[in-house]
């Protein structure tokens, strides 16, 4: 430093503020271009839309506990008053709809992208934030509407039963009434603030890597991120030039899925699932940078066969893209097209087996400790495992003509995505809350929560086999009684889930209030990167002083 | 609370049409409705054959098998195959896929198992710094890899089986869906016209009107006209829909195609055993996806001749050319011949009704229950 600059650091101090200095509370909240404020928004708002999900879920398990229709008219009685059976039959597609949703746009998708992605990818590449602060915010607000939106539609009508794909024709002619319409900008809002956001990702990462981090040398979380941002770039117009087409074919007479004036269905399908595949990836990728920490960490060993890993991740990104269809091997499609779907989705399986022996291979020869992180980390790594494998045997164009539509179906999406993704949301949330909190969260309420909620996913999700093997369908309220039994275990595998939420919430109100507080680095030695370097939280701008990567 | 509701969409009956699109096709003869016995109807005047599958009330004469053609309880497994391809890709689930699965998951635990008791910080307190090692990254891209390639042979060859085109010899079903029915025509046999609605439970029904008995079916399965195909013979599935996306879906037969508006999707297959087979609808569909279920009952080639007489069709070749070749024609005869009614009555009946429009059979007079509300 010269002399000549001290006036001016001087003057900079006196008119700006120190690394800690925090805006008043509207403008902190509700303008904020903060990138661990509007990670932390993120989180609140993803628990928030994942316990209405999971709400939604409940009530379904409920009515399905047994044969025959209990529960459904009630609830269109709170609802809409008196509703015939037709109705009630109705609002049973509006839960599905919502609950997978909610799930995946408002739950999965914050959390990992919006929640963890905004508060460790900038202090991981050793950045002082996003690339674009206030598109940050955007991002965030945008989500929120269309989580409005979405909640908005069963008022505005009868609410929107096209379950989560929304395909037409019954999105279309088959469901006429503001109530699709609300729910379809909503997943325009949403897809709209996941593009803004993939793109301050990409440069962000791209240009604000601290010096010496090369892209080779980047924790794999921003490696996970970063090529979720590419798929999200990429998918997400597609799904938002279907959807616009359902619009216009809804309300402005045009026929693109139309077949009375040459449309076609399953065009809307085609296009769909060129975004409803990669978006899968979407809603793992992350998860799969998670585990990749917290293994590491735990083990106090380095990543085993770090570039693998990040290549695996790049190669599930490029292949995603080009196995959309096998959610279609019902449609009629042609066999030799069939056969290729077979095929291209089966090679996804090979880089997802190098992370699962990477993880594996990272832990052998560790030093292990079992925190809560590092329990759910390897819950993660054999329940995902598990839902692989049943993709596996999805895979099969000739299989899936018996397992299309089945509760197979539902429980393989629920193990990669309720074991896998959840799983890795949870760990990723009990690695970094004392990171972003400054408290350490008790630790045997987090095991506590590991074990229950465990217990329950699998009683709840893999009696869902058994029904789809005997060929029970998805995405029905009533079903015939020799399917009693497996969901009767299922409903009860809810409730002791349930009961594990209880205790997570539990947990994180104690430890809010009551919590110990958090050192810089409370995982030792294992701990590499750059985040914990940093206090704990971190202070409001971080890296001042850019850190320097050797 | 379930009474309730179904009472209600009693009130609400009238004659169901699927959508307003289809209105027009009101003025199509009524298919057979659920009771009287189907043998009264309007388009078979001349041909007094009686249906072989059902008693004089419309109660069917075979009783559905319990553990075939549809779900037990407790059962863990897939539903016993009927069809050849189904019991292909059977044995390919339960001899390839399924221990594989398995035994990939239990090596993955036991790993996970090794690496926690054998590396917890009790038991290795020093960690390695191994984090490369070529050979076995080697072996864990490639070992995957070939069994792929072993899953993938039989896949392929599955899939190749199961889109053998039907011989010539084939009886075409074509399946309707409708919200929320099904409705099938047989367009070469005349083209019968079948309208399949859920049954109904008896505390569910008006009185007189037709409910569910076991000898139909287990509940939400069973329908009041089952789809008649004779067994051994190539059946040519057709799909297609009237208003929105449904899938035909015999889990049985390994089978499920969607039912698409604007597109015929076409598939085949051979039902070797007698029986009743059930299914569902498995694409949502609407308010009422839960309540279309699909029944087929696969009867002797016998049977389904006199079954098509009974109904007013005709069998292909039964007509012009005595020489006809197929087993299914020959059938037909033999079994008019050993029924003692007119050899003529077939022909007759396809006189008698011009072959129906080609329009889908959407009246549904037998479903008042389907309209909305």
């Amino acid at each position: 430093m010269t002399d000549t600059a001290l006036p001016y650091a001087a003057a900079h101090d006196a008119h700006h503020h120190d690394a800690d200095h925090k805006p008043g509370f509207f403008a902190r909240w509700f303008m904020s271009t903060n990138h661990k404020d509007i990670g932390t928004l993120y989180l609140i708002f993803a628990i928030f839309a994942g316990i209405i999900g999971g709400a939604i879920s409940g009530i379904m398990r409920a009515e399905l506990m047994q044969p025959g229709i209990q529960y459904l008219p009630w609830w269109v009685a709170k609802l809409h008053g008196e509703g015939t059976f037709d109705e009630a039959m109705h609002f049973w597609n509006v839960l599905i709809t919502a609950h997978g949703l909610i799930m995946v746009f408002f739950m999965v998708m914050p959390a990992m992208i919006g929640g963890f992605g905004n508060w460790f990818v900038p202090i991981m590449i050793g950045a002082p934030d996003m690339a674009f602060p206030r598109m940050n915010n955007i991002s965030f607000w945008l989500t929120v509407a269309g989580f409005v939106l979405l909640m908005l539609s069963p008022f505005v009508g009868v609410g929107a039963g096209t379950g989560w794909t929304v395909y037409a024709p019954l999105s279309t002619y088959g469901e006429p009434g503001p109530s699709v319409d609300f729910a379809i900008f909503s997943l325009h809002l949403a897809g709209a603030a996941s593009i803004l956001g993939a793109i301050n990702f990409i440069t962000t990462i791209f240009n604000m890597r601290a010096p010496g981090m090369t892209l080779h040398k980047m924790p794999l979380f921003a490696w996970s991120v970063l090529v979720t941002a590419f798929l999200l770039l990429l998918a997400l117009p597609v799904l938002a030039a279907a959807i616009t087409m359902l619009i216009t074919d809804r309300n402005f007479g045009t026929a693109f899925y139309d077949p009375q004036y040459g449309g076609d269905p399953v065009l809307y399908q085609h296009l769909f699932w060129f975004f409803g595949h990669p978006e899968v990836y979407i809603m793992i990728l992350p998860g799969f940078g998670i585990i990749s920490h917290i293994v590491a960490t735990f083990s106090r060993k380095p990543v085993f066969g770090y570039l693998g890993m990040a290549y695996a991740m790049v190669a599930i990104g490029l292949v995603g893209f080009v196995v959309w269809a096998h959610h279609m091997f019902t449609t009629g499609l042609p066999v030799a097209v069939k056969m290729y779907f077979t095929a291209a989705t089966m090679v996804i399986a090979v880089p997802t087996g190098v992370k699962i022996f990477s993880w594996i291979a990272t832990m052998w020869g560790g030093s292990i400790s079992f925190k809560t992180p590092m329990v759910w980390a390897i819950g993660f790594i054999f329940m995902f495992t598990v839902g692989g494998v049943t993709g596996v045997v999805l895979a099969n164009g000739g299989v899936d003509d018996y397992m299309q539509d089945t509760y197979y179906v539902v429980a393989h999406f629920h193990y990669v995505l309720s074991l896998g993704a959840v799983f890795s949301l949870f760990a990723g949330f009990y690695y970094w809350f004392p990171k972003m909190t400054g408290k350490m969260y008790n630790e045997f309420l987090g095991q506590v929560h590991f074990w229950v909620f465990f217990a329950g996913v699998n009683l709840l999700f893999f009696p869902m086999h058994f029904l789809g093997l005997q060929g029970m369908p998805r995405r029905i309220p009533d079903y015939t009684d020799q399917y009693a039994y497996w969901n009767h275990m299922a409903t009860v595998g809810y409730m002791v889930m349930a009961a594990g939420m209880a205790v997570f919430f539990v947990n994180l109100i104690y430890s809010l209030l009551a919590g110990k507080k958090a050192e810089a680095n409370p995982w030792g030695e294992g701990a590499t990167t750059l985040e914990w370097t940093l206090s704990s939280p971190p202070p409001f701008h971080q890296f001042e002083t850019l850190p320097k990567i050797d | 609370m379930r009474n309730l509701s179904f009472t209600s969409i009693l009130l609400a009956a009238g004659l169901a049409f699927a959508s307003p699109t289809v209105a027009q096709t009101a003025a199509t003869e009524p298919v057979a409705t659920a009771a009287p016995a189907p043998a009264a109807s309007p388009a078979a005047p001349a041909a007094k054959v009686a249906d072989p599958t059902v008693d004089a009330k419309g109660v069917p004469l075979t009783r559905p098998e319990p553990g075939v053609g549809q779900p037990v309880d407790k059962a863990i497994s897939l539903q016993p195959q009927v069809t050849p391809t189904g019991e292909e890709a059977h044995w390919f689930h339960n001899t390839i896929l399924l221990p594989l699965i398995t035994i990939i998951s239990i090596f993955v635990l036991l790993l996970l198992v090794w690496v926690i008791l054998r590396y917890r910080r009790a038991a290795n307190p020093t960690p390695s710094r191994t984090s490369h090692n070529t050979a076995i990254e080697i072996v864990w891209t490639l070992a995957p890899v070939l069994i792929l390639v072993a899953i993938a042979i039989p896949s392929i060859k599955l899939l190749a089986a199961q889109f053998k085109p039907a011989p010539k010899n084939a009886v075409t079903l074509k399946a309707i869906g409708n919200q929320w029915f099904w409705s099938y025509e047989y367009p070469d046999n005349g083209g019968i016209q079948l309208t399949a609605n859920m049954l109904k439970e008896g505390d569910q029904v008006g009185k007189g009107q037709r409910y569910r008995t076991d000898a139909d079916g287990p509940r939400l399965l069973a329908t009041d006209q089952r789809v008649v195909l004779p067994v051994g013979v190539p059946i040519r599935l057709v799909t297609t829909a009237t208003d929105v996306i449904h899938s035909w879906a015999v889990p049985a037969f390994w089978i499920k195609l969607d039912a698409i508006p604007g597109r015929l999707n076409e598939t085949s297959f051979i039902i070797p055993k007698e029986g009743v087979y059930f299914g569902q609808c498995s694409e949502l569909c609407g308010a009422r996806h839960a309540f279309m279920p699909i029944a087929v009952e696969a009867v002797s080639p016998a049977k389904f001749a006199q079954w098509v007489a009974a109904k007013g069709g005709t069998m292909p070749g039964a007509k012009a050319e005595p020489a006809s070749t197929t087993a299914i024609g020959n059938d037909a005869t033999d079994a008019a011949t050993a029924n003692g009614t007119a050899e003529a009555a077939p022909t007759v009946a396809a006189t008698a009704s011009p072959a129906p429009s080609n329009t889908p059979a959407t009246a549904n007079p037998a479903g008042a229950g389907n309209t909305g509300n």
